[in-house]
């Protein structure tokens, strides 16, 4: 498996890449770890006459903790997400996600950046960037422009980011309350069948504040809104979970594929929205 | 689009080699180099048999083009032994019977080596788990985690016998 024949550049800074994308146009597109761009290219579903690395650009790299907020570069790997300790201390739930995903050769060279700026619906980083109600920094020919995680889904594939842009960072205000990310998977490697991002605040006893996202459950990560206000000023029972569960269920939309038919992935949404509460609210 | 020169430090020693840039990285080290240890399994990014150790990442050499290597520093199983025998690792694959058809054994092995870098100390469920990028069709892993688990505990002694 080849892919079509391209041209390789490996420009040193954000404007060198800039350029690159202006002279070639919708011929060109960036890479980052490559680990959903390169299979596509062999597929051949991708034809990327030049290809534009992202690797040497130190501008993209690193990640920042401070005074509440997390800045993450776009070409920082699930691998550094998982070693960073000051992450896991700020929001834990960034490393309990980045473990899920792939398996630790892709961990190595997938990027964050790359994740949530593929659109496949099945990338678990967008669903969790929901859920903090992260930012996007998008830098492009006319500067910089920032896009809420929330507003950047527009379908499997589509999304805001213009062609000419290129996702610089993610930042997000670290996270107060109980958090968990919950996937279910046929097997280690896969992508969710479900997967369930929750972070939950308490204030005497009751559920103060709650955000949901599922992911691979419609052809956008979604953030339910109504399944979080479900358990604002409940004490997380039952019946508060079942009122979260069925209010998610009413905001997905998934489609019957080999990971199963609708309804199964119904029940394991619910399932795993379940967990997903109770194990954010034991935290909480 | 023509070849381009790139230069890899393979297994400590330096290659300048004639690449096209959609050329993967497993069939520069394998049909140039002719390092034929790093098996192609799947292709497809599943199976780990192609994994080499690029600049201290375990990485699958068909889903890397040869450019983006590119600079690198890269040991392949061929360069994991030392030159008074056998690496630790590759001893006790052997004396745990970690192989059968040894297809994903120099992936396996390379992979293990960076795991045991990071962690000297796994447990049995961290061996797993950073092995699960590499699939076996013959083993069914016991013996591969008892071999992972009997190099640490000897790597670890060794090491402490130096000190
Ligand atoms: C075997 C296997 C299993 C996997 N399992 C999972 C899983 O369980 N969960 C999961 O979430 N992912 C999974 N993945 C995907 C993996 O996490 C990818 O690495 C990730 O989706 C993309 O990151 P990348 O850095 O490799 O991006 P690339 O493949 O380099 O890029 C992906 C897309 O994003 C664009 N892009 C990349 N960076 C930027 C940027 N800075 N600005 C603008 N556009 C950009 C590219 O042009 C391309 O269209 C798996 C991959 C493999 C091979
Ligand atoms: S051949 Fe590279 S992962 Fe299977
Ligand atoms: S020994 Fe045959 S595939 Fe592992």
């Amino acid at each position: 498996m080849i892919p079509s024949e391209f041209e390789y550049h490996r420009p040193g800074s954000i404007a060198a890449a800039l350029a690159v994308l202006e002279e070639h146009g919708d011929d060109a597109r960036v890479m980052a770890g490559g680990h959903s761009l390169i299979p596509m290219m062999k597929l051949r579903m991708a034809d990327v006459p030049h290809l534009i690395d992202l690797q040497s650009i130190d501008e993209l790299k690193g990640i920042s903790v401070e005074g509440g907020k997390v800045t993450i570069g776009a070409m920082t790997t699930q691998h550094e997400l998982i070693t960073n300790d000051a992450l896991a201390a700020a929001a834990p739930i960034m490393r309990e996600a980045a473990l899920l995903i792939a398996d630790p050769q892709v961990r190595y060279m997938g990027t964050i950046g790359g994740n949530v700026a593929n659109g496949d619906p099945g990338n678990d980083m967008p669903g969790l960037m929901q859920c903090l109600d992260a930012t996007f920094s998008l830098h492009g020919p006319d500067g910089t422009r920032e896009v809420q995680a929330r507003d950047f889904y527009e379908a499997a594939y589509m999304t805001d980011r213009e062609d000419d842009e290129i996702l610089t960072r993610i930042s997000f205000a670290a996270p107060k309350g109980g958090q968990a990310y919950e996937k279910q998977k046929r097997k280690i490697g896969d992508y969710a069948t479900a997967a369930a991002a929750v972070i939950i605040e308490k204030a005497s006893g009751k559920v103060a504040s709650a955000s949901i996202a599922m992911t691979n459950l419609s052809d956008t990560p979604v953030f339910s809104e109504a399944a979080g206000s479900a358990l604002v000023g409940s004490d997380c029972g039952s019946d508060a979970m079942s009122n979260a569960v069925s209010a998610m269920l009413g905001d997905i939309d998934p489609t019957e594929d080999n990971r199963g038919p609708v309804e199964f992935k119904k029940h394991v949404a619910g399932v795993i929205l379940r967990r997903a509460i109770e194990r954010a609210w034991s935290r909480a | 689009m023509g070849k381009q020169i790139i230069t890899l430090t393979v297994n400590g020693e330096k290659h300048e080699v004639a690449a096209e840039p959609r050329e993967l990285l497993v069939h520069t080290l394998r049909e140039t180099l002719n390092l034929r240890g790093p098996h192609v399994g799947c292709e497809t990014s599943h199976c780990g048999a192609c994994t080499v150790d690029i600049d201290g990442k375990s990485v699958k050499s068909c889903t890397m083009f040869a450019a983006q290597a590119d600079g690198a520093e890269i040991t392949t199983i061929e360069g994991i032994a030392t030159p008074d025998g056998m690496h630790v690792l590759q001893e006790m694959f052997r004396e745990h019977h970690g192989l059968q058809c040894g297809y994903c054994t120099p992936g396996m092995i390379t992979r293990a080596y960076r795991l045991l870098q990071e962690n000297p100390n796994p447990t049995e469920e961290e061996v797993r788990f950073g092995i699960a990028g590499n699939l076996c069709r013959c083993t069914g892993y016991q013996n591969i985690v008892k071999a992972i688990l009997a190099a640490a505990a000897e790597m670890n002694a060794a090491r402490e016998a130096a000190q």
